[in-house]
C-alpha cells in the first residue's frame, strides 16, 4: 500500500551516481486514476446514510402505534418480482460492461438500455405499492414504522432513480464520444453504484419484509 | 502500468477490475439461490421463526459478499489494498453504530418509556 | 411549557415568505442589516471602481487550484468567526446584566437564536472552513503533489460550504434562526414546538455545507492515499498529512449520519413522518442518539489536524526531529477509532443506565490516553531542542497549558455520577470551550503564522501578533474560569436571567475576559492589516524562512501555480530536512510541460442553484424548489459533458517561474 515507487536504481545512490531527489523522467499519474478510488470511498459514505436508516428501522420498525403492521401490509411475491428485477439488472450491467471490455460501443448502450428498463420496472413496481399502502391508509404519517419503512425503501428508489438518469446520459455520452477513457472510468463507476444498489437491496429484502413479516 | 513512450501525455490507460462472463454468471446463479431459499422460507414456514431469522440472515450476508466479489470485483488487490480496507472500515463502523444504537435505545426505552404498555400499541 | 408561535399563512407564489420576515421591530438587526448593507455596498463599488470582477471570476470563484481554494477557506471562516464572536458578546453582556429583576437587553426568542446560532456558525462555519482551508493549502504541497485529486470537486465543495454560510447569515435579515440550541434536538425543534422558519434555515444550511464537507474529506483521503511523492511511504509521511487523513476518515465516516438525521428532521417538519415526534410511535432520543453518533467524532475531526500542527510546529521550532513518530501517528489511529464508541457521554442523564453508561464513560476515559501520549511525545521534542519562541511556538506553548485544563475537566466529565451533576451546566461550557479553544482555535493561530509566510511570501508581524497572543491567553482564562465555577456551584447553561445576586460578579469576571478577547481578535486582524502593510520589510524570499522539515517549505513563498517544477523523492521522514541535509540539487534546466486542471465556473454556479433551493425550502416555496432542483441536476449533466477539462503549462513557462526562483535563492544566499 505505499506510493507508487520509480526503478531502484534512480532511488539508491551507488558510487557514481548521487542519491535522486527529483524525479527528473516523472511519468504523470493517468488522467482519472484517483476516479475509482474516489467513488467507491463515496459510495462507503453512501452506505453509512443507509445504515442509519437500517438504524431507525431497526429502533422504530416495531411501532406500529396501533397501526397496521409488516404482516398486514407487505406482499412477499411482489416484492420477489422486484428483486428479480433489480438482480437481472445486475447482471445486464455486467453484460454491458463486458461489451466494454471487447470495445463495442452500441453493445455497450443496449445492455446499459435493458437494465435501465430493469431499472423502470423496479421502480414502477415498488411505486405501485407505495401508491397501494397510501390507499389503504398505511401512510408514511401514520406511525413510526410505516416512517422509516418508507424512508428507508424511498431513499433506495431514489438512488435507483437517479443511477437511471445516469445510465441515460451515460448513453447519449456513449453514443457522442464512444468508448474513450473518460466513458470507461464512467461505465465502471456507475457500475459499481449499481451493484451497490443491489447490495443495499439484499438488506432491504431481508430486514425490512422478510423479518418484518416474521416479526 | 507507466509506459515511457506515453510520459507526458499521461493518456494510457488506469486499470480497471476485469470482468468474466464466468464471474458474472456464478454471481447471478449464487444470488437467485441465495434469495429463493429466505423468500421460501418466509413464505412456507418449515422452521421456526428465530430459525428462520438466523438463516436468512447469514444468507443475506453471504449474498452480499457474493455481489462484492463476483459483481464489484471486490479483492485484496483491489486499488492497491485501499478497496478492501475501506470496506472493512465501514462495516466496522456500521456494526457499532447499529449494535451501539441498538443497545443504548433499547436501554432507555425500557427505563424511561412509560410502562407497562405494549409499545405496538401505544399510539 | 412554550407557547408555539403561529406559523405564517402560505401562498402559492412566495410560500411562507412575506414583509412580515423582515424584522423591523427589532432595533439591533436593522443596525446590524444598516452596517452589513453599507460595507456590502463599499465592497461591491470598490470591485467595480477597480475592475475587478474579472480577475475575482477568472482567478478566484472559478479556480480549481487548492493554494486559492484553501485560502478563500480561510477567509471565509474568519468572517463567519466575527459574526458568531459577535454572538458571543452578546450573550456575555446579556448574562452579566440580568440580574436583581433586570431583563437584560435581549428577550428571550432572541437570546435562543443567538446562543443556537453561535454554536452552529463556530463549528460549522468557523472552524470547519478553517482546518479545510488549512489541509487544502498544505496536504498537496507535503506530500509533493500537483493538486488533489479532484480539483473541480474542491472548488464545488468550497461553494456549497459557503452556500450554507450564506443561507444561514440571511436567516439574521429574513425570517429567524432556529431557538433550539446548535444540535436542534426534537421534539423542540419538531414542527409542533417550533412551526416558524428558524430550524428550517438551520437544517437546510447544515445539509447543503454537509456535501460539501463530506465531498472535501472524499478529496483528500483519495489525494492522500494516490498521490503522494514516489518513495513517501505511509509511515514517511509529515504527521499533519496523518492527522489530516484520519480528520478526512471522520468526515467521511461521521458526516453522512448527520445528513440522514437531519433528513429525518427534516421529513418531521415537511412530510408530517414520526420519526422524532412524541406520539405515534417517535422517538426524540432516537434522534439524540443519532445526532452525537456524528457529533463526537466531529469534535475529533476539529482538533486532529491542529494535533498535527503542534507536531510541524514543536518539531520544526526546537530545532529536532519530532519525538516518537510512530507512537504519534498509532494515537491518531487509536483516536480516530476510538471516538466512534464514546458518543453515549453526551447523554449519560438521559437514562440508559448503569451498563450502558459505565461502558461509555469507561471508554471516553480510554480516549483520552492517546491524546496524552501525544502531549509527552511534544514535550519530549522540546526537551533538549534549541527552542525559538517565534508566535507558532508561542500558541503551541499555550495550548499544551490550556487545553490540558479542558482534556482533565473532560475525563471528569467522563465519570457518569460527576456527569450526573455537571450535565448542561456551565461547567460543560468551559469544559468544551477549553478544549475548543486551547485546541482548536490557539492551533489555528499557531497555523496562522506559521504558514502565512508560505501563502503570501510576507511573515506575519511579530509586535500585534504578541499583544493579540497575551489578549487571547488573559482573556481566555478570565472568560471561562469563572464558568467552571458557576457549573459546579450548579448554574445551568443558555440561562438568560438570573436570580440569585451572588453570582453576577463572576458573569462580570466573564464579561470582563470576553472584552479582552475582542481586543485580541482586533490586534490580530491589525496583525493581518500592518503585515500587508509592511510586506516588502517582512518578505520571505527563501521559501523555507523557519528552518522547515517538511516539502511545503521546498517551493517558494508563495508556491507555483504547479507547486513543484519535478515531483521530488522521498527517502526519509522530514522530506525536506533530509535533502537539506544531503545537499540536494535544485534542477535549473530540462523543465517539461506540466498537465494541470482548468477552471470551472460549474462549482460556483451548482452552490448558488442550491442556495436557492435551500431558501425556497425554507420559505415553502415550492415551485422554486423544484426549479432550482431542476436547474442543480441539469446544469451538472451539462458539466459532464464537457471533456475537455485540462491544459498544460508549458515548459517554457516553468522555466520562467523557476528562474525567478533561482535568482531569489541566490539573493538570499
Amino acid at each position: 500500500m505505499s506510493a507508487p515507487t520509480i526503478t531502484a536504481d534512480s532511488i539508491t545512490a551507488t558510487a557514481d551516481q548521487p542519491v535522486q531527489f527529483y524525479d527528473l523522467d516523472e511519468h504523470a499519474h493517468p488522467e482519472g486514476h484517483s476516479t475509482m478510488l474516489g467513488f467507491w470511498i463515496y459510495l462507503m459514505s453512501d452506505c453509512l446514510i443507509f445504515a442509519i436508516l437500517f438504524a431507525c428501522f431497526a429502533v422504530l420498525g416495531g411501532s406500529y402505534a396501533a397501526g397496521p403492521a409488516p404482516k398486514d401490509l407487505f406482499e412477499l411475491p411482489l416484492v420477489a418480482l422486484n428483486t428479480a428485477m433489480l438482480l437481472f439488472s445486475s447482471i445486464t450491467y455486467g453484460f454491458a460492461v463486458l461489451q466494454m471490455q471487447q470495445g463495442k460501443v452500441k453493445g455497450t448502450q443496449l445492455w446499459l438500455a435493458i437494465t435501465g428498463l430493469f431499472g423502470l420496472a423496479f421502480l414502477g413496481i415498488e411505486l405501485y405499492e407505495f401508491h397501494h399502502l397510501i390507499e389503504i391508509g398505511a401512510t408514511p404519517q401514520r406511525s413510526a414504522f410505516l416512517s422509516s419503512f418508507f424512508t428507508l425503501v424511498g431513499t433506495h428508489g431514489l438512488h435507483v432513480t437517479f443511477g437511471t438518469l445516469w445510465l441515460v446520459v451515460l448513453m447519449v455520452q456513449l453514443g457522442k464520444h464512444g468508448l474513450i477513457a473518460a466513458n470507461k472510468r464512467r461505465v465502471m463507476c456507475l457500475s459499481m453504484f449499481w451493484h451497490f444498489l443491489d447490495v443495499v437491496w439484499i438488506g432491504v429484502f431481508t430486514i425490512v419484509y422478510l423479518m418484518g413479516v416474521l416479526r | 502500468m507507466s509506459d515511457p513512450h506515453h510520459a507526458a501525455d499521461g493518456a494510457h490507460e488506469i486499470e480497471m477490475p476485469h470482468a468474466s462472463m464466468r464471474d458474472y454468471l456464478i454471481g447471478f446463479i449464487l444470488s437467485v439461490v441465495l434469495t429463493a431459499i429466505p423468500f421460501w422460507l418466509v413464505m412456507e414456514r418449515p422452521l421456526s421463526d428465530g430459525a428462520t431469522a438466523a438463516v436468512i440472515m447469514v444468507f443475506a450476508a453471504v449474498q452480499i459478499v457474493v455481489h462484492m466479489v463476483f459483481f464489484l470485483h471486490m479483492s485484496p488487490k483491489a486499488e492497491g489494498g485501499w478497496s478492501i480496507t475501506s470496506l472493512t472500515f465501514t462495516i466496522i463502523i456500521v456494526v457499532i453504530m447499529l449494535a451501539g444504537s441498538l443497545w443504548v435505545m433499547h436501554h432507555l426505552n425500557t427505563n424511561m418509556m412509560p410502562s407497562p404498555h405494549d409499545m405496538s400499541q401505544l399510539p | 411549557m412554550i407557547t408555539p408561535q403561529p406559523a405564517p399563512a402560505t401562498g402559492p407564489f412566495l410560500g411562507k415568505l412575506s414583509l412580515d420576515a423582515l424584522p423591523l421591530h427589532e432595533p439591533i438587526l436593522v443596525v446590524t442589516f444598516i452596517a452589513v448593507a453599507i460595507g456590502g455596498i463599499a465592497v461591491l463599488a470598490a470591485i467595480t471602481r477597480y475592475r475587478l470582477w474579472g480577475w475575482l471570476w477568472r482567478d478566484w470563484l472559478t479556480t480549481v487550484d487548492h493554494k486559492r481554494i484553501g485560502i478563500m477557506y480561510m477567509i471565509l471562516g474568519l468572517i463567519m468567526f466575527l459574526r458568531g464572536f459577535s454572538d458571543a458578546i452578546m450573550m456575555r453582556l446579556q448574562q452579566a446584566m440580568a440580574f436583581g429583576g433586570s431583563e437584560g437587553y435581549l428577550p428571550p426568542h432572541h437570546y435562543d437564536q443567538i446562543f443556537t446560532a453561535h454554536g452552529v456558525i463556530m463549528i460549522f462555519f468557523v472552524a470547519m472552513p478553517f482546518i479545510t482551508g488549512l489541509m487544502n493549502y498544505i496536504v498537496p504541497l507535503q506530500i509533493g503533489a500537483r493538486d488533489v485529486s479532484f480539483p473541480f470537486l474542491n472548488n464545488f465543495s468550497f461553494w456549497m460550504t459557503v452556500s450554507g454560510a450564506a443561507l444561514t447569515m440571511i436567516s439574521l435579515f429574513v425570517g429567524e434562526y432556529a431557538q433550539t440550541g446548535w444540535l436542534a434536538y426534537p421534539p423542540l425543534s419538531g414542527i409542533a414546538y417550533s412551526p416558524n422558519v428558524g430550524v428550517d434555515y438551520y437544517i437546510w444550511g447544515l445539509q447543503i455545507a454537509g456535501v460539501g464537507t463530506t465531498l472535501s474529506g472524499i478529496n483528500l483521503i483519495v489525494t492522500i492515499l494516490k498521490l503522494r511523492a514516489p518513495g513517501m511511504g505511509l509511515m514517511k509521511m509529515p504527521v499533519f498529512t496523518w492527522t489530516s487523513l484520519c480528520a478526512n476518515i471522520l468526515i467521511v465516516a461521521s458526516f453522512p449520519i448527520l445528513t440522514a438525521t437531519l433528513t429525518l428532521l427534516a421529513l418531521d417538519r415537511y412530510a408530517g413522518t414520526n420519526f422524532f415526534t412524541n406520539d405515534l410511535g417517535g422517538s426524540p432520543m432516537m434522534y439524540v442518539n443519532l445526532i452525537w453518533i456524528w457529533g463526537h467524532p466531529e469534535v475529533y475531526i476539529l482538533v486532529l489536524p491542529l494535533f498535527g500542527v503542534y507536531s510541524e510546529v514543536t518539531s520544526t521550532f526546537s530545532g529536532k526531529k519530532l519525538f516518537g513518530y510512530t507512537s504519534m501517528v498509532y494515537a491518531t489511529i487509536c483516536i480516530t477509532i476510538l471516538s466512534y464508541i464514546v458518543w453515549l457521554h453526551h447523554f449519560f442523564t438521559m437514562g440508559s443506565g448503569a451498563s450502558v453508561n459505565s461502558f461509555f464513560g469507561i471508554t471516553t476515559m480510554v480516549i483520552s490516553i492517546p491524546t496524552g501520549a501525544k502531549l509527552f511525545n511534544w514535550l519530549f521534542t522540546m526537551y533538549r531542542g534549541r527552542i525559538r519562541f517565534e508566535l507558532p511556538m508561542m500558541w503551541t506553548v499555550a495550548f499544551m497549558l490550556t487545553f490540558v485544563i479542558g482534556g482533565m475537566t473532560g475525563v471528569l466529565l467522563a465519570v457518569p455520577p460527576a456527569d450526573f451533576v455537571l450535565h448542561n451546566s456551565l461547567f460543560l461550557i468551559a469544559h468544551f470551550h477549553n478544549v475548543i479553544i486551547g485546541g482548536v482555535l490557539f492551533g489555528l493561530f499557531a497555523a496562522i503564522n506559521y504558514w502565512w509566510p508560505k501563502a503570501f511570501g510576507f511573515k506575519l508581524d511579530v509586535f500585534w501578533g504578541k499583544i493579540s497572543f497575551w489578549c487571547w491567553v488573559v482573556g481566555f482564562w478570565m472568560a471561562f474560569m469563572p464558568l467552571y465555577i458557576l457549573g459546579l456551584m450548579g448554574v445551568t447553561r443558555r440561562m438568560r436571567v438570573f436570580d440569585d445576586p451572588s453570582l453576577q460578579i463572576w458573569f462580570v469576571i466573564a464579561a470582563i475576559g470576553a472584552a479582552v478577547i475582542a481586543v485580541g481578535i482586533a490586534a490580530m486582524l491589525i496583525q493581518f492589516g500592518v503585515s500587508i502593510w509592511r510586506r516588502k520589510e517582512l518578505a520571505d524570499e527563501s521559501g523555507d524562512p523557519w528552518g522547515g522539515r517538511t516539502l511545503e517549505w521546498a517551493t517558494s513563498s508563495p508556491p507555483p501555480d504547479y507547486n513543484f517544477a519535478f515531483t521530488p523523492v522521498i527517502h526519509s521522514l522530514d522530506a525536506w530536512h533530509d535533502m537539506k541535509k544531503r545537499g540536494h540539487q535544485r534542477p535549473v534546466t530540462d523543465f517539461r510541460d506540466i498537465h494541470m486542471p482548468s477552471n470551472t465556473g460549474t462549482g460556483f454556479i451548482l452552490a448558488a442553484f442550491c442556495l436557492v433551493m435551500g431558501f425556497a425550502l425554507v420559505w415553502h416555496i415550492w415551485w422554486l424548489v423544484i426549479a432550482s432542483f431542476v436547474a442543480t441536476i441539469a446544469y451538472a449533466i451539462f458539466h459532464t459533458f464537457n471533456y475537455k477539462r485540462d491544459f498544460d503549462i508549458p515548459a517554457a513557462t516553468v522555466a520562467a517561474v523557476e528562474d525567478v526562483r533561482t535568482r531569489h535563492l541566490a539573493a538570499g544566499a
